[in-house]
């Protein structure tokens, strides 16, 4: 059973004269009016019933002039979602309403528009630069933006093959041609950004009396470039009254590389590999994401055998990725070390696994178009049933008598409240952070993909929203993992492990496709628009570690800044995901 | 009782320090060796492990699997003469599909009609960007380029290799990749049977 496309909604009749239906080919949706945005979104949201907003971004038609606003929006009762899209002149300034006050989840993403394509979204209260740094010149994913080493439009380059000198890319000068300065830009002149707009986006600073005795000020914090525990380069600027947070913006892009714009000069295989980068601790579901989406696209099955590999892949990693999440809690609470070497050492068995597969522990660049690269030898597939149905379990319980009852964890997390299922669902909040809210919105329930619907599992949910319940529904979800890895293990049928023939080009008619899976941390998602070229018109990654972090603020005003990392650690973030 | 959750989880911590001094002693007593040897890497990475986990790099190094891909090599066949005689036609497709573009190669040609002939004059590969992805040698017609299974190459420089550096024998290749090997060279024999085969049936057609 595979949702259809698109549901099955028709906003053409309900708004005749503003909403049209999209009829480009390989296109689904509605294209509605710019000026009636927000009337529109909010009937979907409310009359439609389609609460939970997924995905937000741009693409830049530019043969045509226009600019277009791509939105995906969905039901938490589980089924097909609704593509709505705007489109604007492509004459600056670009301006599109903010749904910010319908979807709050829109916030990040947004601004995320704003800072690649340079859409000023009208509305947004705190439309600043997020990825990019604050004074970087222009919108990097317009067509017509270049790099500094720009070389050629689409891989492959030219100067490669068949006369391919080895040459240092540096050493064609980046401050000659193409690196561009603000126009009048003076280097004499320049003064370093202080930062003025971030700390105005923070709750004012103001010193107060408190019942005409003591006077107190608030005081801004900025935690990281770093500390926060050490997930990766996260800077936090909170604003704090004595202990107390009562304002705070995260700011990051300090490891962006603008993976969507090396995804559209790469060809469509080519961003397997680079796949493997974002969530770096689960390269498997992300390769798993990228081929469902292109096989979407290109509308070829999936062998059999395939599917089965992809699962048992996808569910290990799963498990090594939650069992990492427990671990890194513990560091970020202050038991340093010995629960996160014993998560380790099962990761490691885990990744021995993909080493023997794939070829590589973390990056293994395992899935093709089709299927995946190489069987899995029986040797390894028996050890993955010694692990699956002896060793996991047996350490998972372990790992629950180790930390579950002890005192000073349950003091720690218990009780302190993470989100509740309203505002989760408002900030587009996916992944076990939803689930330990009381939503059982499990995409491999909800929307089923590759052959989830054969498994018998369940969706594992927590009601209190606190972080006990986030900490405990991992060991539910890794429960569950293993027993849907012990029945792939027993279903597995012997054949073929592509349906499609080895090729270093793959020919994608034509269209778009928004394909989904349930990555650990949450929904993760890839946009991809063809133009049937061999390179991805445009290429976009919805990371759910970034739109999950955009509840950071709301979930933390109010608690005591000692709370904080580990209500950071409950998102699950990793930087090569949040930046990309 | 307070503090019975954590006695609880002291009793896991103690199991696994007192695990480790019983594996190396049932070990020593079965007259094995856990630490140094193949064996005990081997059992340290299976699912029946205790105790002590580490593998102690770089005394002992992790016994990688076949398919294990680290920065690519060309691999050349012994001459008679023992002239190396790289597989490699410089047909392109790996710099073609090289996900970083890290491949350079330069295509001989003939001096005397122009022409290109099945050799490269050079071969670069910028080991400094190559991801490791392994395409190169996935789809490589010729079996000409194959992922290496050697990772110490740490050094002060950066790492662009040329041809020369590149290259190393297909005995070297048989040694890491076995089953690769084997399965490749079956192939390879098949294809040449089939074709003297239809060179032979041409030929008697002929005649
Ligand atoms: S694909 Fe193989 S034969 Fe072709 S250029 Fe590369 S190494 Fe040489
Ligand atoms: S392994 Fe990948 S990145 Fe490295 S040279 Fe081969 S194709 Fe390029």
């Amino acid at each position: 059973m595979v949702t259809p496309l698109t549901a099955t909604v028709d906003l053409v009749v309900r708004f005749p004269g503003i909403v049209t239906a999209d009829v480009r080919p390989g296109y689904i949706g509605f294209i509605i009016n710019k000026e009636n945005l927000v009337e529109v979104a909010t009937a979907i949201r409310d009359e439609f019933g389609f609460d939970l907003l997924t995905a937000v971004t741009a693409v830049d038609y530019i043969a045509e002039n226009k600019m277009e606003v791509v939105y995906h929006a969905y039901k938490t009762t589980g089924g097909a979602g609704l593509v709505f899209r705007v489109q604007a002149e492509r004459v600056d300034p670009i301006e599109v309403p903010s749904l910010i006050e319908i979807w709050p989840g829109v916030d990040f993403q947004e601004r995320e528009a704003w800072d690649l394509y340079g859409i000023k979204f009208t509305g947004h209260p705190d439309l600043r630069r997020i990825l990019m740094w604050e004074g970087f010149e222009g919108h990097p994913l317009r067509k017509d933006w270049k790099e500094p080493f720009f070389e050629e439009e689409t891989k492959p380059f030219k100067s490669r093959w068949p006369d391919g000198q080895h040459t240092f890319a540096e050493n064609k000068n980046p401050f000659r041609d193409n690196l561009n300065f603000p126009k009048d830009f003076d280097p004499e002149k320049y003064v370093v950004d202080k930062e003025e707009d971030l700390y105005a986006s923070l709750e004012r600073y103001t010193t107060k009396d408190v019942e005409g005795n003591m006077k107190t000020d608030h005081i801004v914090v900025n935690l990281g470039p770093h500390h926060p525990s050490t997930h990766g380069v996260l800077r936090v600027a909170v604003t704090m009254d004595g202990e107390t947070i009562i304002g705070l913006k995260p700011v990051m892009g300090y490891l962006h590389r603008n993976h969507d714009k090396i995804g559209e000069r790469n060809t469509y295989l080519q961003n397997i590999p680079y796949t493997d980068r974002l969530d770096y601790f689960n390269s498997m579901s992300n390769n798993f994401g990228y081929c469902t989406t292109v096989e979407k696209l290109m509308k070829i099955p999936v062998a059999e055998r395939a599917e089965y590999i992809r699962v048992i892949m996808a569910e290990l990693s799963r498990i090594q990725n939650h069992l990492i999440f427990i671990g890194m809690l513990m560091n970020d609470l202050g038991t340093m070390y010995t629960p996160s070497l014993y998560a380790f050492e099962e990761r490691e068995l885990i990744l021995d696994i993909f080493e023997a597969v794939s070829g590589a522990r973390m990056m293994c660049n395992y899935f093709r178009f089709g299927g995946v690269v190489r069987d899995i030898p029986d040797d390894v597939l028996q050890k993955i049933k010694g692990l699956v149905s002896e060793r996991l379990p047996a350490k998972t319980d372990e790992m629950e008598r180790f930390l579950n009852e002890n005192e000073i964890l349950v003091a720690r997390l218990k009780g302190i409240h993470v989100l509740n299922a309203e505002d989760a669902i408002k900030y587009s909040v996916t992944g076990p952070v939803l689930r330990a809210t009381g939503v059982p919105y499990d995409l491999r329930r909800a929307d089923p993909y590759s052959i989830y619907d054969r498994f018998d599992f369940d969706v594992a949910v927590r009601q209190n929203g606190d972080m006990m319940d986030n900490y405990l529904i991992r060991f539910d979800e890794i429960r569950q993992s293993l027993r849907i890895l012990e029945q792939a293990l027993k279903q597995i049928p012997q054949g073929p492990i592509n349906s499609q023939k080895a090729a270093y080009q793959v020919r994608v008619p034509a269209g778009e496709a928004y394909g989904r899976i349930e990555s650990p941390k949450g929904e993760l998602a890839f946009y991809v628009v063809s133009n049937g070229k061999p390179n991805p018109y445009r290429y976009h990654v919805r990371p759910a570690s970034f739109v999950n972090l955009t509840a950071v603020e709301s979930m933390c005003r109010g608690t005591k800044i000692a709370d904080f990392v580990a209500l950071l650690a409950m998102l699950d973030i990793v930087m090569g995901e949040l930046d990309r | 009782m307070y503090g019975k959750g954590i006695l609880k989880g002291l009793s896991v911590t103690w199991k696994r320090f007192w695990d480790t001094y019983t594996e190396d002693i049932s070990w020593m007593m079965r007259g094995k060796k856990r630490y140094n040897t193949d064996e005990g890497i081997r059992h340290r990475s299976s699912k029946d492990t205790k105790g002590i986990f580490t593998v102690q790099y770089p005394e002992e190094q992790l016994i990688v699997p076949e398919e294990f891909r680290y920065v690519p090599f060309l691999v050349y066949d012994e001459g008679a003469d023992g002239k190396k005689e790289v597989r490699c036609t410089s047909c392109g497709i790996c710099a073609k599909v090289c996900p970083p573009q890290c491949i350079w190669i330069v295509r001989s040609n003939d001096p005397a009609t122009g022409r290109p002939v099945p050799v490269p004059t050079d071969f670069y590969i910028d080991m400094d960007i190559c991801m490791n992805c392994g395409f190169c040698s996935e789809y490589c017609p010729f079996d000409a380029i194959k992922m290496d299974h050697d990772f110490d190459i740490a050094s002060y420089q950066r790492n662009v290799y040329n041809l020369e550096k590149l290259m190393k024998p297909a005995a070297y290749y048989a040694d890491i990749r076995p089953e690769n090997y084997t399965r490749e060279e079956e192939a390879r024999k098949a294809k040449e049977a089939a074709k003297a085969a239809k060179a032979e049936a041409s030929a008697a057609a002929a005649a």
